[in-house]
């Protein structure tokens, strides 16, 4: 078991999932509340890492982050270390690559929410941060739950992209799943399986609980 | 409370202590240890190596496995490598020329490669790859397994060797191409594909010698696997430490143990 590179990928996670809540809440309630010209192609935008092959955003983030281009010598020259290849490089292409993971589920959870509710909410004289806070967030929390479990349990089996960018240093780059692809690589057949069974059991952890939680909170609404 | 107090509490209280224990830790790693790029064919002989290390200078280094090729395009890219050992010495001039290494680095071996046959295959081998020939002309080859020769020092000289046998048209579409030299061998080894080259190195661990029979083949076939390494500018004093370990009698032997040719006497 490679403890380095499994607290690496927690770690990865974490400040994924917190990077995208209030990124994903903003978003998702703009989206459900609103309508506007070229709403389509916002939605479709933000979906593509959906369908776009890891290696190609990848690519594009090699491209952008490298040492040749202005972001990657603007931030070596502030921070003093090349972006790519860090994790905090990983760190922009995995908050890139879950966008839809974050933002759908949230969008789904607001658009849920009868719009009389709201404007029930605007008549009582609730300011729009306490409507969200009091009324909208804990009508839409399964498709908050469901976003924060997908994105924090998609991270944590992102390969392509971190095989692209990352560069699989230990206890930088090396998250789990590269780990799981290099002992392989060594004939140890036991670690890669070891691992395999633990991040098998992490996502079934998760996702089953993402799962019990809204199926609960779902017939206690209508019950 | 509500559900959605208590997920937010759980997340924002969770969630940072998750973040930010790990990354104390890392930083200090990162500093004491340095990053170090190795050839796949290195895999077992640089694990030993770094572990004697260890018990020697008190010390440790992190090492990375993948294919030279992949290795020089990083470093070259930034990469906080700051040893890298390329099983092609051409990566270590032209990254010299880059200006990215202190100097020309140093010669620390010349690699072999052998044919390798899992267990149950229908391979039979030989050093002239005369086995190789019927079992192609007899159909019973479906898969065989090299290294990427676009990138990977030793899949480039299982090309020059399929080359020059006369097999390399043969073989077409039957390729499987491993992204660096040990996964060549994992595919060969696992008895994924019938048969494959890889190096030397690589067949003397104990993992892949009993999963199959292998052959030397003839260091006249391909173009020497000349392997050089050299430090990246601005490599810590750890980095230094070991490169001057690498060259050491206990390290030059383990390497000789794995198959390597070592370069006479002084390191040029």
């Amino acid at each position: 078991m490679d403890w380095s590179a499994l607290s690496l990928s927690l770690k990865l996670a974490a400040w994924t999932v917190l990077i995208l809540l209030p990124l994903g809440i903003w978003a998702g309630h703009a989206l459900a509340a609103h309508q506007f010209r070229g709403k389509s192609w916002v939605e479709a935008l933000l979906a593509l890492p959906l369908v776009l092959p890891p290696t190609v955003l990848g690519y594009y983030l090699l491209v952008a982050m490298g040492g040749a281009s202005p972001i990657g010598q603007w931030y070596e020259s502030w921070i003093g270390r090349p972006l790519v290849f860090s994790f905090e490089g990983l760190l922009v292409a995995s908050v890139l690559f879950n966008i839809p993971f974050a933002i759908q589920p949230m969008q789904r959870g607001f658009e849920a929410i009868a719009p009389e509710v709201r404007d029930a909410a605007a008549c009582c004289g609730l300011s729009r941060w306490r409507t969200l806070w009091r009324i909208e967030l804990p009508l839409a929390w399964p498709g908050i739950l469901s976003a924060v479990v997908l994105t924090f349990a998609h991270t944590l089996g992102e390969f392509g992209v971190v095989l692209m960018v990352g560069g699989s240093i230990p206890g930088e780059t090396k998250t789990i799943a590269i780990a799981i692809y290099d002992r392989v690589q060594a004939f140890d057949t036991a670690g890669a399986g070891v691992m395999s069974a633990a991040l098998l059991l992490i996502s079934l952890i998760a996702i089953g609980a993402a799962y019990f939680t809204t199926s609960r909170s779902r017939s206690r609404r209508h019950g | 409370m509500e559900h959605h107090k208590i997920l937010f509490l759980l997340i924002y209280l969770f969630l940072p202590l998750l973040g930010i224990m790990a990354p104390d830790r890392d930083a200090q790693a990162q500093n004491d240890n340095p990053a170090v790029a190795a050839a796949s064919d290195l895999k077992f002989a640089l694990e030993d190596i770094a572990a004697r290390f260890r018990a020697d200078a008190k010390k440790e280094v992190r090492l990375s496995f993948g294919s030279s090729g992949n290795y020089f395009r990083q470093i070259g890219q930034g990469a906080p490598f700051q040893l890298f050992l390329s099983a092609d010495e051409d990566f270590v001039f032209r990254l010299h020329q880059a200006g990215k290494t202190a100097d020309r680095g140093v010669l620390y071996a010349t690699g072999r490669i052998v044919l390798f046959a899992p267990q149950g295959s229908p391979l039979q081998v030989d050093d002239q790859m005369a086995g190789l020939k019927t079992a192609i002309a007899d159909n019973r080859i479906r898969r065989f397994a090299i290294a990427n020769p676009e990138h990977a020092p030793y899949g480039r000289a299982a090309e020059q060797v399929l080359r020059r046998l006369g097999l390399w048209d043969a073989l077409q579409g039957r390729l499987v191409l491993g992204e660096n030299v040990s996964q060549a061998a994992q595919f060969a080894a696992s008895g994924s594909a019938q048969g494959g080259i890889f190096a030397y190195s690589l067949a003397l661990s104990p993992n892949v010698a009993q999963q199959g029979r292998y052959v030397l083949l003839p260091e006249h076939l391909h173009q020497p696997l000349r392997q050089r390494m050299v430090l990246v500018k601005g490599a810590g004093e750890t980095a230094q430490a070991f490169y001057a370990y690498l060259q050491q009698p206990v390290a030059r032997k383990v390497l000789e143990r794995y198959g390597f040719v070592l370069p006479a006497g002084a390191a040029q």
